[in-house]
């Protein structure tokens, strides 16, 4: 694999996704035993450096990471050393001090991970970094879209939502065209990124064209914050206008799969039915998280930059 | 090359006749393949025994990797193999399936994972090569042939077709400095 960071999907050939792919299948197996655990890891020290608040995230990783019988340490700002103003790269190069095999980043602001990543010898994966991105959400994404499909290549991938402030979007629509994928955006015009079609993507603001034929709809959160910065009129219009439901996913096709990287907004951006039942696929990705983190973890996990190895 | 496909089913069926020897109750026997290798020489000897013993024996394959203890270190990490353990392992009479066992490191692994699938009655080992060096004190149930070699060399069990089909075998031995195959 390149390096031994995982800071994007942007930097990834097709073959390190593929092969984080195949090794997070072994890895899925591995959930589906009595004793969900593997010595691979045991006594190795992971770091969950979280200077943004997340549950979900931080206790996949805290999963995958004890499923390989690592011991997984939480770090999060709330309770940290950050409220004595002790700078990131500082906090950062103590938890290095004590030579964690891998340290988990996530930030509010984008390039905090890389910037940890060039002064830590740990290697250092990035779970979300402001609107960048969240390299091992695709990498679960696509497991899902593999594990329904069968394949990524020759598929349609519609994402709708606020695209412009995600970094679910932004990692996915690296992952899935590297992977062989037709991508198409779908958002109110404000949320659109600027000259994102140089991406190799097909974006607009109708729902119901880049719906058509589509075999996988990924549904994005909206936030509450994005109408005070006046993106969008109103809850009701974004959910009358993109909220997807049986109807709207009616333009799609008859076995087209839905995914939602979570937590989501019932009744807004997709409903309550969608959430809960087939064709929606969110429990499945929220297991294949697990798996894919192990797979990371076990590719990346205790290795050290050459040129920094004393 | 040491074993043809020819040598390699023969020794399968003088193996297959001794565990049938060693095992009053052959359908509690469980065949517990370690890919690659073990796994077309498990299914040959499960036919065997069907044909000999007129018994169906549970197949199971067991990935060794993520037991390994040599895996922390800057090299690439091995790649995964499948793991399929179709029921538990309680009170059967495990038998893991190697294709060739040298330092009995992998042989240490694979019974670690399968202590971690259950509580097995018995552990048997069998392996097509036993090609010497040996560094735990495990020994082999059942040997297909020893071959004794230099610990730079590789013996391999070529022609394990990934997809399962078991096309004809051979065992080569690859010296230090030699090509190897795989």
């Amino acid at each position: 694999m390149i390096g031994t960071d995982l800071l994007g999907i942007e930097d990834l050939e097709r073959s390190d996704l593929e092969r984080i792919l195949e090794t997070a299948q072994h890895m899925q197996e591995v959930g589906t035993r009595q004793i969900k655990k593997v010595p691979t890891l045991r006594g190795r020290t992971i770091v969950n450096l979280f200077f943004e608040p997340s549950t979900r995230t931080r206790t996949s990783f805290e999963i995958a990471g004890k499923r390989l019988s690592a011991d997984v340490v939480n770090f999060s700002t709330s309770n940290s050393s950050l409220k004595k103003s002790e700078g990131i790269l500082d906090t950062a190069k103590t938890i290095d001090a004590m030579d964690p095999d891998a340290v988990i980043v996530r930030h509010g602001v984008a390039g905090v991970p890389r910037q940890i990543a060039d002064v830590l010898d740990a290697p250092v994966i990035n779970a979300g970094d402001g609107w960048h991105e969240h390299p091992t959400q695709a990498l679960l994404d696509l497991l899902t879209v593999l594990e329904k499909k069968g394949r990524v290549d020759g598929l349609t991938v519609t994402i709708v939502g606020d695209v412009l402030h995600s970094r679910v979007a932004r990692s996915n629509v690296y992952g899935f065209l590297k992977m062989g994928a037709e991508v198409r955006l779908a958002a109110p015009p404000t949320m659109i990124p600027p000259a994102v079609e140089s991406l190799g993507v097909k974006a607009g603001s109708s729902l119901r064209e880049a719906l058509d034929g589509a075999d996988v709809v990924m549904v994005l959160r909206i936030q509450q914050e994005r109408l005070a910065g006046a993106f969008i009129p109103s809850i009701r219009e974004y959910a009358a206008t993109f909220g997807l439901d049986r109807a709207k996913l009616r333009y799609a096709k008859d076995d087209a799969i839905v995914m939602h990287p979570g937590p989501v907004n019932r009744g807004v951006e997709l409903a309550h039915d969608l959430a809960d039942h087939r064709p929606g696929v969110i429990l499945d990705q929220v297991r294949n998280g697990v798996a894919v983190r192990m797979a990371v973890l076990y590719l990346l996990a205790g290795r050290r930059s050459p040129e920094r190895e004393g | 090359m040491i074993l043809d496909d020819r040598a390699i089913r023969r020794t399968l069926m003088r193996i297959a006749h001794e565990v049938v020897e060693a095992n009053a109750d052959l359908a509690g026997l469980y065949l517990v393949a370690i890919p690659n290798g073990g796994v077309p020489l498990a299914r040959q000897i499960a036919r065997n025994l069907h044909e000999i013993a007129d018994v169906n024996v549970v197949i199971g394959i067991l990935d060794t990797t993520l037991y390994r203890d040599d895996l922390i270190s800057n090299a690439e990490r091995p790649p995964l193999r499948r793991t399929e353990m179709p029921s538990a392992v309680d009170d059967h009479a495990v038998v893991l399936v190697d294709d060739v066992a040298s330092t009995r490191r992998t042989i240490r692994a694979a019974m670690d994972a399968l202590m971690d699938f259950g509580r097995p009655k018995s552990v048997q080992v069998m392996a097509l090569v036993d090609r010497g060096h040996r560094e735990l004190p495990i020994s082999l149930d059942y040997v297909g042939k020893n071959i004794p070699t230099h610990a730079e060399d590789h013996v391999i069990l070529r022609g394990v077709a990934r997809g399962g089909l078991d096309g004809p075998l051979e065992v080569v031995v690859v010296s230090a400095g030699g090509e190897d195959p795989t």
